[in-house]
């Protein structure tokens, strides 16, 4: 368990990335008021995710414009065919609060 | 449609089967690749997989489930010799004719060369994996010293990570300023100063004058330098030929498809002959987005324009292609340089973010008002919200094509 930043330093349309004591980075959006988690590098190459285009709740890669259902994890058009992890995401007294999943995406 | 021949089994190629298929097309496909391998990225062969940090199996773009899916024959290690377009038919180099209702030509580009490089080991170009396995065996033995002929984005990305593997690299570029025709000259010098920041020689404005080898004749053994123009020797082991390419269209001849710098083609990738189209590389639309009428190299137009000429070739009509700016990256010295739009010589670049020297930062292209490219180096967010805000600039048509 993580606590990420005040909810008002993620407002909506905007993403942040976690490095620290996570397994691999993670990229948190704010689509829209919900707050989601997903592993930060793109699932076909080397690129960060928090630098990617938000749009409702998809994120585009910076690099090769894949697109990725943040609720799922899951690519919605190639190049990227594998998902990415999801992780799940509390709010506790104005705080987000990342929950790091262990084991493979869904 | 109840046949189709798509001839190139790289990106272009098998983008246009994906097409085919996502359009609702289910007649057969028929797919020849003059390379053994399934299709392949290529961005890779010149960073990671050079590095030796990659398998080949990486680099597939397919995978054994989606080939079921697609259900297309795939013929690979065949090179197509002809195209008879009455009869629609494809003559393959073993004499095997496949004849079908369309054709796509997706044949691609070949590097261009310099005199007296065929025949001398460790002098290379960089096109295919079997180019990327050979340069990387030669790059990975001992410790040879390589030069780069060509300071464009393959020969800065190879020099890049010859560095990366502690190798002694010098590039040589013909033109003053390196990019230039990409990027323009002001940001051309930003980004070829990248060389300089991590101690690679670049020497500009010199051209080649040979190869020096240690046979006994030219062309023969062994690469030991290179004789430049001015008279300097630059002591080589490994060359690597980075000076372009010349688009795969030899094969047409005689065909009646018009051919000039390419596969002459309408906005929606049709040819000069009904029922062949034309993708990729080889293809030469006019764009919509820049008004120009040019081969684009990029990695995105092979996986776009498929869906374009996919639809010209099912409805029989010239489909519109999208209206959006052409768009490429290069990573090299740790640096992520992406290019959305079309710099033309008179359009000024305009720092908008970040600072050339910190090697972060994004410029905008204007021209008579309008921002028609944005550049970035390091700036992946910023650069993609402003590739959004680029506009069709009608007036470059005049004054670029």
């Amino acid at each position: 368990m993580i606590t990420v930043c005040r909810i008002e330093d993620l407002p909506p349309g905007e993403a942040l990335r976690v490095t620290e004591g996570v397994p691999a980075p993670v990229a948190l959006f704010n689509a829209d008021g919900t707050v989601y988690a997903v592993d930060d590098t793109c699932t076909h190459q080397d690129a960060s995710l928090a630098d990617g285009w938000l749009e409702g709740c998809f994120v585009e890669c910076p690099l090769h414009a894949s697109s990725f259902d943040l609720r799922t994890g899951r690519p919605t058009c190639l190049p990227a065919k594998q998902a990415l992890k999801t992780h799940r995401v509390t709010l506790a007294d104005g705080y987000v609060v990342l929950h790091v999943t262990v084991g493979e995406p869904a | 449609m109840k046949s189709i021949t798509v001839v190139g089994a790289s990106l272009a190629g098998l983008s246009t089967v994906r097409a085919l298929r996502e359009q609702g097309y289910d007649g057969s496909i028929t797919v020849v690749g003059e390379e053994r391998h399934q299709p392949y990225d290529r961005p890779p062969l010149s960073k990671d997989f050079l590095r030796g940090g990659l398998d080949a199996d990486a680099l597939a773009l397919g995978s054994p489930d989606e080939y079921q899916d697609l259900a297309a024959r795939w013929l690979l290690g065949e090179r197509a010799l002809r195209l008879d377009p009455m009869a629609r038919s494809v003559t393959l180099a073993g004499g095997r004719e496949l004849r079908s209702d369309g054709v796509v030509i997706a044949t691609g580009a070949s590097p261009r060369t310099i005199p007296g490089a065929e025949g001398l080991a460790g002098v290379h170009t960089l096109r295919t994996l079997d180019d990327a396995l050979a340069l990387r065996a030669d790059l990975l033995h001992g410790l040879p010293r390589v030069v780069v002929i060509g300071a464009g984005f393959v020969g800065a990305e190879v020099a890049s990570t010859a560095h990366a593997l502690a190798l002694d690299v010098t590039v040589v570029e013909a033109a003053e300023v390196p990019l230039e025709r990409a990027l323009g000259r002001p940001m051309g010098l930003v980004c070829s100063s990248l060389h300089s920041d991590h101690g690679v020689r670049l020497l500009c404005g010199t051209g080649v004058a040979g190869l020096i080898g240690d046979g006994r004749t030219p062309g023969e053994g062994r690469v030991t330098g290179v004789r430049l123009a001015d008279g300097r020797l630059l002591p080589a082991d490994v060359v690597v030929v980075g000076v372009g390419v010349r688009p795969a269209t030899d094969w047409l001849a005689g065909s009646g498809v018009a051919v000039e710098d390419g596969v002459v083609c309408d906005t929606g990738c049709g040819t000069s002959i009904p029922g062949v189209v034309a993708v990729g590389d080889v293809a030469r639309c006019p764009n919509p987005f820049t008004g120009r009428h040019a081969r684009i190299e990029h990695w995105t137009s092979a996986t776009e324009q498929p869906r374009t000429a996919v639809r010209t070739l099912l409805s029989g009509r010239p489909a519109t292609a999208p209206t959006q700016p052409p768009y490429f990256w290069s990573d090299q010295y740790l640096a992520r340089i992406q290019l959305a739009g079309h710099v033309g010589a008179d359009a000024e670049p305009h720092l908008v973010e970040g600072d050339f020297d910190s090697r972060s930062f994004v410029a905008v292209y204007r021209r008579a008002g309008h921002s028609v490219a944005v550049l970035a180096m390091n700036q992946p967010k910023l650069f993609n919200r402003l590739r959004r805000s680029l506009t069709p600039a009608p007036a470059t048509v005049a004054s670029t094509v």
